[in-house]
């Protein structure tokens, strides 16, 4: 293994890692969906250079598919939403120096939790897979502790770009059929989302999701 | 004509969809939805046949797979797919009617279903748990704006929480997915099918296996609507139209149950310590906790069938945990008695919407008085719910506590009868209320027609069809059980 592979596949891990830990740091919204355009082209980095360093044509060929699925098309859509008055900032229940600290014990729950992935395959390609959980799980968190829709959003996306993450450090991506068909889903499910916020908007005023509470026991 | 039979459900649902789509909404529109399901229950039919001797039909080229367990999941998805077609015959009626909707979201609906029908039958026949997968998300996709037809205020809210969590547990399933597959290359098997993978279940590597099992079961339990990850469920049912919750309730769930189902030999098998079985174990009895609590002061009667759906996927979910051939049986046997009853209650509950202009259960009494027919059908179907003589769900029920204790797990059982009876008294209490009670009011609003009531009747009925259609249906269902625990 090339001491260059893994010098770029730590690098492309890092720049993923840290735009994620950021997305907890910045309040406009605007400045986030640039974030995650930053954290889709480290990750079609990170495929490509997988793909480059087993020489995998295909899983390059993906590596420009996830590059214009996440870092053009889901932040254009991200931006149709953002763009309305009342959605410049969002408003986390949790302040930023707390979000830091979850982040940090995130980030030790995932290195705990994927022992046994690096016992099995000790590669440096298999030991970057914390990274990829850590993000998902920032990700859960942000979808947890945002109230506007759109940072809602941007939790599931993080959510998913952590778990592609994991998905091509470990073996290299699943089978191809499946990661279009993930890919199409994700691309969906924000399509989704997206129609529903405006609807939200539309009907609420605003997309604050604490008005959401007319349902419940 | 096997082949045919494999491809019919999810192609001729998509055809359908496209067609309905393509010349908009028609008065007779829900006539295509029926054939959708109707095709789908046929070849399940047929499959069923086919795949009884143990012997599975293959499409090679597509990578589909139908054994015994997929054929009676179809058999599930065409049974209950056709009766909520057939019931959205009235329930889009009504909305013309009073006026509601627009051809547009009209139209909408009626391309939304048969898609719903052919994504679910697609999970089913896909031998690939990677494609199996994607399915279920789709499903979720599709159900999205399904879910939010009416487009009021809580039918948004309940269509981002549904969206939102569904999206994110199954995301969860993903990475379960990603790791067995990591865990199945280091095995030198580069492969999701579930036929190459089940084989060889004991030589995947443990550690990874018990991270994969975790996310599994948490993830496609979000789906299938297992306590703590059921909060979208009760929300979800009480404001979608109420064909399309007959359809989240009777199938949706246990389509993602069956993924559950489909992975447990690769979890349990070859004498693996998955913590697979426990963790069903826990889950079933919160789902049954949560729903019991809930169900004691429940208020709406489209959430009380909501809550209700939770505790019958804990009591499955339970069943699993037991996991003997047995316990397996009458699992499947519970998911399509209690898919029939669910739909036909849900269709019952749609016309009490449209009638009485209400769900909650303060406000509406006497309807075995008011409305004889639709309180009939009402009350038939919460005493068939509730595993009373001659409704199938009785054998089931009993059956899954009988195998909880026959594999050990008396504790398990004893716990699940106790609050069994709680949620019996609340239905009880609350059905109580609505069918019988004073008549206060004289009838208002439009009288209810018997044609609106024939899908819930035939729901009712096919319940009892179960038990009567047991000695031939008994060797398919042993059949499917076999799949799910040799293997490895």
């Amino acid at each position: 293994m090339s001491n260059q592979f893994v010098q770029a596949l730590n690098l492309a891990a890092g720049l993923i890692l840290l735009t994620a830990v950021l997305t907890l740091w910045i309040r406009r919204v605007s400045t986030l969906v640039r974030l995650i355009a930053l954290q889709g082209v480290a990750l079609a980095v990170l495929v490509g250079t997988v793909a480059w360093h087993g020489h995998d044509q295909q899983l390059g060929l993906l590596a420009f598919g996830i590059l214009a699925l996440k870092a053009f098309v889901l932040p254009y859509l991200l931006r149709r939403v953002s763009t309305q008055p009342g959605e410049a900032e969002t408003d986390p229940l949790v302040n930023v120096p707390a979000s830091l600290l979850a982040a940090a014990a995130l980030a030790a729950i995932s290195y705990a939790v994927t022992r046994p992935l690096v016992a099995l395959v000790p590669s440096a390609q298999v030991r970057a897979t914390p990274v990829g959980l850590t993000i998902a799980l920032i990700g859960l968190f942000v979808l947890l502790t945002r109230r506007r829709a759109v940072s809602q959003v941007i939790g599931f996306i993080l959510i998913d770009n952590g778990i592609a993450v994991v998905a091509f450090l470990t073996t290299s991506g699943v089978p191809l059929v499946v990661e279009l068909g993930s890919a199409l889903d994700v691309l969906l499910a924000i399509l989704v989302l997206q129609i529903l916020t405006n609807r939200i908007q539309a009907v609420f005023g605003d997309t604050d999701l604490d008005g959401l509470r007319e349902l419940r026991d | 004509m096997n082949q045919i039979a494999v491809l019919a459900p999810v192609l001729a649902p998509l055809l359908i969809a496209l067609f309905a789509g393509g010349i908009g909404w028609r008065s007779w529109s829900w006539q295509m939805l029926t054939a959708a399901g109707l095709i789908q229950f046929a070849a399940g039919v047929l499959l069923a046949v086919a795949t009884t001797d143990g012997s599975a039909v293959t499409l090679g080229s597509l990578d589909f797979r139908v054994d015994a367990l997929s054929a009676f999941v179809m058999l599930v998805i065409g049974a209950v797919g056709t009766l909520a077609g057939w019931g959205s015959r009235s329930y889009l009626a009504d909305e013309v009617a009073g006026g509601a909707g627009s051809p547009r979201r009209r139209r909408q609906y009626v391309t939304l279903v048969p898609m719903f029908l052919a994504t679910m039958a697609l999970a089913v026949v896909a031998d690939n748990l990677g494609v199996m997968w994607a399915a279920i998300e789709g499903t979720t996709i599709v159900t999205a704006f399904l879910v939010g037809h009416t487009r009021t205020r809580g039918a948004l809210e309940a269509t981002w929480k549904y969206v939102v969590l569904g999206s994110t547990g199954i995301a969860l399933a993903f990475l379960g997915t990603v790791l067995v597959h990591f865990a199945a290359v280091q095995r030198g098997v580069s492969t999701l099918s579930w036929m190459a993978l089940s084989p060889i279940a004991g030589q995947l590597d443990p550690g990874v296996m018990r991270l994969a099992a975790a996310l599994i079961v948490i993830g496609f339990g979000t789906k299938a609507g297992l306590a703590p990850m059921h909060a979208w469920l009760p929300d979800a049912h009480s404001q979608a139209p109420a064909p399309v919750s007959a359809l989240m309730s009777g199938v949706l769930t246990s389509v993602a149950f069956y993924a559950i189902l489909r992975y447990l030999p690769i979890f349990t098998g070859g004498g693996n310590a998955s913590p697979t079985r426990p963790m069903l174990a826990v889950l079933g009895l919160t789902s049954l906790f949560v729903a019991a609590s809930l169900l004691i002061a429940q208020r709406d009667l489209k959430r009380l069938l909501g809550y209700s759906t939770v505790e019958n996927m804990g009591l499955m979910a339970l069943g699993a945990a037991a996991g003997s051939k047995f316990a397996i049986t009458v699992v499947l046997l519970h998911m399509l008695g209690h898919g029939m009853t669910k739909a036909g209650l849900f269709l019952a509950a749609g016309r009490v919407a449209h009638l009485e202009g209400t769900t909650t259960l303060g406000s509406i009494s006497g309807l075995l008085v008011r409305r004889p027919q639709l309180g009939a059908g009402l009350a038939t179907g919460m005493v068939f719910l509730l595993g009373l003589p001659p409704s199938a769900l009785l054998l089931s029920e009993v059956g899954i506590v009988a195998g909880l204790v026959m594999t050990g797990l008396t504790w398990v059982a004893i716990a699940a009868v106790v609050l069994l009876f709680v949620v019996f008294v609340a239905i009880v209490r609350a059905s109580a209320s609505l069918v019988l009670g004073p008549a206060l009011d004289a009838v208002q609003g439009p009288t209810a027609s018997t044609t609106g009531l024939l899908p819930t009747w035939t729901g009712i009925a096919g319940t009892v069809g179960l038990v009567v259609g047991l000695p031939w249906l008994l060797p398919l269902l042993t059949r499917a059980a076999e799949v799910v625990i040799t293997h490895g």
